[in-house]
């Protein structure tokens, strides 16, 4: 089943209807195609509340489409896949578990030794920086820091594909840049795909290979555009050069109608 | 103790010197403000039941006074109550509090994570647990004692069935009300349902659980005394209940008083525990 030529990811005319708890159902996302190249970094702008985030749950195997196949490397997603790592835009890391027992827990989830464990763990606390905090509780930490712990704990499961959803949307801005800065030396070794979901279409330009602009909710793909600023980049440089500026330009004037219909709806619902 | 009584680590030490040293004294003060000012609301009050005993204002056979309690604990404790020393009615209200709490707790912990992970497990059961709730369990009491007799096993009884609910509803809610994305991260990382449940929701309820626990000792006294209270052979209920036979108001007092001290002792240890087992949570933010 398994070719080498199959991509990433791959979603088919998937649909994701929720029940809200009124009893009425709710579409996410619809008739959504999406293809994930071996490698490739690829952000998911759309409006606010479109639907972004489902998409990461269904490939992550979180949740089942109602509609269409999600396949990973060819083969298609039935529960969670060994092969993903998933940083969520929310704190998720263990409050009762220090630093180092934090970034340890996904390979002893899934069975490696303590101290292979531990190695492995320490490894990816020296590379984001936290080596001297491994004792610290996550409350000790600083919200930068504790997407720190966050990402290292994601990578030391060394995944194939890695889903991101807003993950530094709850960072200050300096904080924010530093650390999209090293999340892409950090990805630069490991040859992952990524998919990125943000709503900052600059986060997007700078960080992705690809993206993929959303429609207003129910989400559907709008448009995918490639991003051929050379790397290695970095954000606070690279969008000030000229080609970004109108690689934003072009993005926005597609992606600026589905937030002006977003909002148009709101003020509706508001009415 | 309360929270003005924790050691303030001021940030204001990295200040000025004198200004953090006359903050800290400023602190220091109030301390003793506070503590002067509960010792004379302690004096006032045994000094006024005291003096309207004494003057019979109020009725002193009834109603006892102060230098009486203290008469009959010291008695108590020298030479001894009617049902034998002292320490062993303590040790035995304290032995059947403590195995119907344990008891109590085991079986609340386990069922309420169970029912909080297993959702056919809540569907099925929760109306039952409900009825069984509705019930004013004290009344048990007696049932107990008719089925275990006047030894300990009835009081035991009558404080689980106190002790298990509080533990039971908090740990249930605990188990439903963890994180979602912890969940979903554990899941993520390479959790399996047993590794989640062990290692996500027990700790992330734990803060619940323990909630409940120092409530829930409190049932278990309530429902050891109780116990005794109807129908024993030993323990502090059972000093309450001849005191009244015999019309003795301040053995009924005395014993309330040794009552409380054991239930503060029990509670201080519990918080101690507790402090050493949250490590990880942020302090509690300072009273003003």
């Amino acid at each position: 089943m398994t070719s080498q030529s199959s991509p990433a990811i791959e979603l088919r005319g998937v649909r994701k209807v929720f029940r809200t708890p009124s009893g009425a159902s709710h579409t996410a996302v619809r008739d959504l195609d999406l293809t994930v190249q071996r490698g490739d970094f690829v952000a998911v702008v759309g409006p606010t509340g479109c639907g972004k985030s489902t998409t990461l749950t269904l490939v992550s195997g979180l949740e089942e489409p109602t509609e269409g196949e999600v396949m990973l490397s060819g083969t298609p997603v039935r529960g969670i896949d060994s092969k993903v790592g998933f940083v969520f835009q929310q704190d998720a890391t263990f409050p009762w578990r220090t630093v180092l027992s934090n970034v340890m827990a996904g390979p002893r989830f899934r069975g490696v030794a303590k101290a292979e464990a531990k190695d492995r763990a320490r490894e990816w606390l020296a590379r984001v920086g936290l080596s001297a905090f491994e004792d610290r509780y996550p409350h000790q930490l600083s919200g930068g820091q504790r997407k720190r712990v966050a990402l290292a704990s994601t990578f030391v499961n060394d995944p194939a594909i890695l889903l991101m959803d807003e993950p530094f949307s709850a960072l200050d801005v300096q904080t924010r840049a530093l650390m999209s800065d090293e999340l892409m030396e950090l990805w630069a070794g490991t040859g992952a795909s990524v998919v990125f979901v943000t709503h900052d279409l600059e986060e997007s330009i700078a960080l992705a290979d690809k993206v993929v602009v959303m429609t207003a909710g129910p989400a559907t793909v709008k448009e995918v555009f490639e991003i051929d600023l050379p790397r290695p980049r970095r954000v606070e440089s690279v969008r000030l050069e000229p080609r970004f500026v109108e690689i934003y330009r072009e993005i926005w004037s597609s992606l600026g109608e589905e937030v002006r219909i977003t909002r148009e709806r709101g003020a509706q619902n508001v009415a | 103790m309360s929270p003005d009584i924790r050691s303030a680590s001021s940030p204001a030490a990295v200040g000025r010197p004198a200004r953090s040293e006359e903050r800290a004294r400023a602190a220091r003060r109030r301390r003793g403000v506070v503590l002067l000012s509960r010792g004379v609301l302690l004096v006032l009050v045994l000094g006024v039941w005291e003096w309207f005993s004494r003057a019979k204002i109020i009725d002193p056979f009834n109603f006892s006074m102060p230098s009486r309690i203290w008469d009959q604990i010291q008695q108590w404790t020298l030479h001894g109550t009617p049902q034998g020393s002292l320490g062993e009615q303590i040790w035995y209200t304290l032995y059947e509090a403590l195995l119907g709490w344990v008891a109590g707790v085991i079986a609340g912990v386990v069922l309420g994570i169970a029912l909080g992970r297993v959702r056919f497990l809540a569907d099925v059961m929760g109306p039952y647990i409900k009825v069984l709730n509705a019930l004013p369990r004290i009344v048990l009491a007696p049932i107990f004692l008719i089925w275990f007799g006047l030894g300990p096993a009835s009081k035991v009884a009558s404080a689980v069935v106190l002790v298990f609910f509080p533990v039971f509803f908090n740990a249930f809610q605990g188990a439903r009300e963890v994180d979602r994305h912890l969940i979903d991260n554990a899941r993520i990382l390479g959790a399996r349902d047993r590794q989640v449940t062990f290692q996500v929701v027990i700790p992330a309820a734990t803060s619940w659980i323990f909630t409940s626990l120092h409530v829930s000792f409190g049932f278990a006294l309530i429902g050891a005394i109780v116990g005794e209270y109807i129908g024993a052979t030993k323990g502090i209920g059972l000093l309450v209940s001849a005191s009244q036979g015999t019309f003795n108001s301040a053995g009924v007092y005395a014993a309330m008083v040794i009552l409380a001290v054991v239930a503060l002792l029990a509670e201080g240890l519990l918080t101690f525990l507790e402090n050493r087992l949250f490590r990880w949570k942020p302090a509690a933010p300072e009273a003003r």
